[in-house]
């Protein structure tokens, strides 16, 4: 499953009406489903959030803490290249109203940082990242995700 | 062409302005004048809010000039959520989108609501790093704001009525032409370049009365032959993808879940709800309803059920009762 960008108050709040949240959680603890999370998606895998908690449902998937908004506003929203851990060539990220992963524990591995916030990060079946690949035309990191899968 | 400089942060690109609205897709983004009717929208599902100091509903009935809302109330909005916040200026008016960017606003509409500020131009956009949404009432409009910037586009409907018929109108319009430019030609998609550049030229001609040949600038620092040759490409690329390269939005009379529906179902990527929710009975059911409606808007037995016991919808006017020269939709070139 992906999770895509949007925001994630919107997302939370649908996914836990529709349903589908439970749905989500029954697959979490069956150890069946794969989920890549971009931007939103990176904050609702987490465990913990900074701040206000009431107006997003997590699916505490992750042994990582996760902040909104860390950048700023859209005014901040930014394009950039970065090192992603075992790509060879930098790779062209794009950042809008981005969360960041303020810190990981347990089995989370970092995958990519930028001024020591990381925005990348891997546990399990599980792939967040706070910038959008859907954004852009570069599939290296939906490569990574299915090679995560077979 | 992939910028490999791993030390540079670029802002407010073309991919980070657009992203902004794709992220936005299939959402509602409601009108709000204060604090607390923000967090009813955010609480409703609102993917975004457009803040202002009335909404159009009132505005047309207060009359008078309509410029941007106080930067206070704007500013109170924003530190009470944490959806985005967007906020209109009004057609023209650079100064008040500077004013709105220094804030911090997410996005700017450049809105037909607000009485226009400049009678020959729209705002260069690209001079922003904040992304800008604008009206249109057909591709010749949305052409012309995508070329001058415009990271997100919505049909102008009429605001303020709680009547659909003008942004049902206006959708149809732009796709219809879309789906007609299927069968242009070159020279065709000429023409229409020809016909979509004309208002700037218009605007030069009366400003100077000087003759217009291709080296004449005619917008900002852009000459006549450049402006041709873009919106040209704008038109190549709207043919080939058959849809406009960015986000399009619904806005301009949606009262009910059935309204935002329907915009979706002929098209619409989301939608904007002005006076509709909270010039209704039941605002926070409504706001819900108008979310559930947009998120299953191809799926009856939803629609139905989410339709039941709203309350009363805001009154809505009949367009043809409007005089012509209050009509909102007429502003922009």
């Amino acid at each position: 499953m992906i999770i895509p960008g949007g925001e994630s108050t919107t997302i939370s709040r649908i996914l836990f009406k529709s349903g589908v949240y439970d749905a989500i959680l029954q697959r979490l603890r069956q150890d069946t489903l794969y989920i890549m999370g971009t931007c939103a998606g990176c904050v609702l895998l987490a465990k913990e959030i900074v701040g206000n908690k009431d107006d997003v449902k997590l699916l505490h998937a992750m042994d990582m803490q996760v902040e909104r908004n860390a950048f700023g506003r859209q005014k901040e929203s930014f394009e950039k290249s970065i090192r992603i851990k075992g790509f060879s060539e930098p790779y062209n990220a794009i950042f809008i109203r981005a969360p960041t992963i303020k810190k990981v524990w347990g089995k989370c591995e970092i995958l990519s940082e930028i001024d020591k916030k990381i925005i990348a990060a891997r546990q399990d079946k599980f792939l967040a990242l706070s910038f959008h690949p859907e954004l852009t035309t570069d599939l290296r990191i939906h490569e990574y995700f299915l090679e995560m899968i077979v | 062409m992939r910028e490999l400089d791993i030390t540079k942060l670029r802002y407010g690109t073309t991919l980070v302005k657009k992203g902004f609205a794709k992220m936005q897709k299939g959402g509602v983004i409601m009108d709000v004048i204060n604090a607390e009717q923000a967090r009813i929208a955010e609480g409703s599902g609102a993917v975004a809010v457009m803040a202002l100091e009335r909404v159009p509903a009132d505005i047309r009935a207060h009359g008078g000039v309509a410029r941007m809302a106080d930067p206070k109330i704007i500013q109170e909005i924003m530190h009470t959520i944490s959806v985005p916040v967007m906020a209109k200026v009004r057609i023209g008016h650079f100064v008040e989108a500077q004013a709105l960017e220094s804030l911090g606003v997410d996005m700017i509409d450049e809105s037909e609501v607000l009485t226009p500020a400049d009678p020959f131009y729209h705002v260069d956009k690209r001079k922003f790093t904040i992304p800008f949404v604008c009206g249109c009432r057909n591709l010749g409009e949305a052409v012309r704001r995508i070329w001058e910037g415009a990271a997100m586009m919505r049909t102008k409907g009429e605001a303020g009525t709680g009547n659909i018929v003008e942004a049902i109108r206006h959708q149809r319009m732009v796709t219809s032409m879309i789906s007609k430019l299927k069968e242009m030609d070159k020279t065709g998609l000429q023409k229409l370049t020809e016909e979509y550049s004309q208002s700037y030229v218009n605007s030069m001609k009366t400003l100077t009365n000087q003759k217009i040949v291709d080296k004449t600038v005619v917008f900002e620092e852009y000459i006549y032959s450049d402006v041709k040759k873009e919106i040209f490409d704008i038109l190549k690329e709207i043919k080939e993808i058959q849809r406009l390269p960015v986000v399009n939005f619904a806005a301009g009379g949606i009262a009910t879940p059935a309204d935002a529906a329907i915009m979706m179902q002929l098209g619409s990527d989301g939608v904007f709800v002005g006076s509709g929710i909270f010039k209704s009975d039941n605002p926070e059911k409504r706001a819900k309803a108008i979310v559930e409606a947009v998120a299953h808007y191809d799926e009856p037995d939803v629609i139905a059920e989410v339709s039941k016991d709203l309350g009363d919808a805001m009154i809505g006017i009949e367009i043809e009762s409007i005089p012509k020269e209050q009509l909102l939709q007429k502003r922009g070139w």
